[in-house]
């Protein structure tokens, strides 16, 4: 309803480098583990981005999970996907978070069902993220996707993925390009390993407009690295960060290492870092520290 | 052409449950390319029923069981048969086994499970080109289906996943985006890559589909 704009999108706009990480809400009601964490990141990154059945493991709602958190003051980027919800949802969670506050919207396509703990369900992708970033401009400009007058025009800071690392990539580029056509105005990409292919992205989306927050994944070990490799789309840990882990006496210390180096390497390049820390959100503080110093 | 599978015989004869007397019913065309409910496997369900206690009064295949007609025209010729039956096992598509049910008012059962509408890359092998969708779009996707070859059925390009040309779902299979990518790359083709693709209407796929020429 309000067209302030968020904290997240000011500090974006306002060209200062910026640092979300990614928290993934309970499979369960009690929030409490999921706020603590939160509120303990709070101090130090700019957003934390709800998940939306990451890897379409169910879980609670994020749109529920993200007004918790701007409840205790932290500011949520709402993840949502096309897997799960026809175009009627979308747009009432749309209006549902812009009731209840919620601004930061990535509009995602979704893993595919067959990844997570319900792969009987029938996944629905009526819409792609193009799509719902197409969607969420329509909202914004007061009415809905039949064209019917909405009560109220929300207001958003839509935000979308990328995976600056996939090949080809002029395949991906037009994808790109309609993203930030359809209102995206920012990427929050997937893990990066190559600073190279990083560059290559961060050069083809300048011109674009769009701002890019560049994805950094914290491993714990060489077999999570090779289970991310085999299980989660879109992750692609490369040989030599595998070898290095392996190698490590201590691979949690090691991965903590190589997570911080990278960030440090991506920093220059891109107006932001997005942490994906897999469950181990207590060392964010330390990665943070990397990224500052 | 329809693409089918037999069920497994535990769950046609749980199924058939205490209907002792069986009249089955095949398909001389998709059923039996595909080997699910031709002459030969009509022929093999009947020595299985009978091995598994159950008796026969006979079996009729269909030319296009999905033929409604035609359907009733054969059924009547063996009145006899299926009127000895308790039940009628039909090893043909989904539409097939509902001409029978509509014929028969006995109780029918479906031997096969319908998996979708495929082409024929040779015998035996069957792929899934179009799924039906209502509103075809290939003249804007150089000529391949993303709706069907996409598992996410995506219009505006790839998903997170691909990577080297692959699909998420399956390192196998060669993504959709890509195909289209790389047939625009190498005949020249058209395909419409740079602009956005609005919703697809599934207004124009309403269940269930009527179509009556005129
Ligand atoms: S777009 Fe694909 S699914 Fe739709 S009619 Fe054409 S080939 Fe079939
Ligand atoms: S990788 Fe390509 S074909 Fe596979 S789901 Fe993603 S867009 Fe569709």
């Amino acid at each position: 309803m309000t067209a302030l704009l968020s904290k997240f999108e000011q500090k974006l706009m306002a060209g200062s480098f910026v640092i979300t990480a990614e928290v993934c809400p309970p499979k369960g009601c009690d929030c409490a583990a999921f706020i603590r964490h939160a509120e303990a990141l709070s101090g130090m990154i700019d957003a934390i981005n709800v998940t939306d059945n990451q890897g379409a493991n169910m879980r609670i709602s994020p749109l529920a999970a993200s007004a918790l958190l701007l409840k205790s003051g932290v500011e949520p980027i709402l993840q949502l996907t096309c897997r799960d919800r026809n175009r009627l949802a979308i747009q009432s969670d749309l209006l549902g978070a812009a009731a209840l506050g919620i601004r930061n919207v990535l509009a995602l396509t979704g893993d595919h069902i067959s990844f997570g703990d319900h792969k009987e369900a029938k996944s629905v992708f009526d819409l792609d993220s193009v799509q719902l970033l197409e969607c969420m401009k329509s909202l914004a400009a007061g009415v809905d996707m039949s064209g019917k007058k909405l009560e109220g025009t929300p207001s958003f800071f839509a935000g979308a993925a990328a995976a600056p690392e996939a090949e080809p990539f002029e395949l991906t580029l037009f994808k790109l390009q309609k993203k930030v056509a359809a209102g995206a105005g920012f990427f929050q990409t997937q893990a990066i390993f190559n600073s190279g292919k990083l560059a290559r992205f961060c050069e083809a989306v300048a011109p674009l407009g769009a701002k890019t927050i560049a994805g950094i994944l914290l491993l714990k070990s060489a077999a999570m690295a090779k289970f991310i490799n085999k299980n989660i789309p879109g992750l692609k840990v490369p040989e030599e960060i595998v070898q290095e882990l392996a190698d490590s006496a201590d691979q949690a210390a090691t991965g903590l290492a190589i997570a911080c180096r990278l960030a440090r390497e991506v920093k220059p390049h891109v107006n932001g870092v997005h942490i994906m820390a897999m469950g181990r959100e207590e060392v964010i503080p330390e990665i943070v520290d990397a990224i500052n110093n | 052409m329809i693409i089918s599978q037999q069920k497994p015989l535990a769950d046609i004869l749980a199924s058939l449950g205490d209907s002792n007397s069986v009249f089955i019913v095949g398909c001389a065309k998709c059923a039996t390319v595909c080997k699910s409910g031709g002459e030969e496997e009509v022929w093999q369900m009947q020595e299985a029923l009978i091995s598994s206690g159950k008796s026969v009064t006979g079996s009729v295949i269909i030319d296009e069981a999905c033929h409604m007609l035609r359907v009733g025209r054969d059924l009547r010729g063996r009145q006899q048969l299926v009127d000895d039956a308790d039940a009628s096992l039909v090893m043909a598509c989904g539409a097939g086994i509902q001409s029978v049910s509509a014929a028969i008012p006995k109780k029918t059962v479906a031997g096969l499970d319908s998996l979708f509408l495929g082409n024929i890359r040779r015998f035996g092998q069957f792929e899934q080109k179009c799924s039906l969708c209502g509103e075809c779009v290939l003249s804007e996707t150089a000529g391949i289906c993303p709706v069907t070859a996409c598992p996410k059925g995506l219009l505006n390009g790839p998903c997170g996943g691909m990577d080297e040309g692959r699909c998420e779902i399956d390192a196998e299979a060669e993504c959709a985006w890509a195909q289209i990518f790389t047939t625009v790359r190498e005949t020249g083709r058209i395909a419409n890559l740079a602009e956005s693709v609005p919703p697809k209407n599934y207004s124009k796929i309403p269940k269930p589909g009527k179509l009556k020429l005129k």
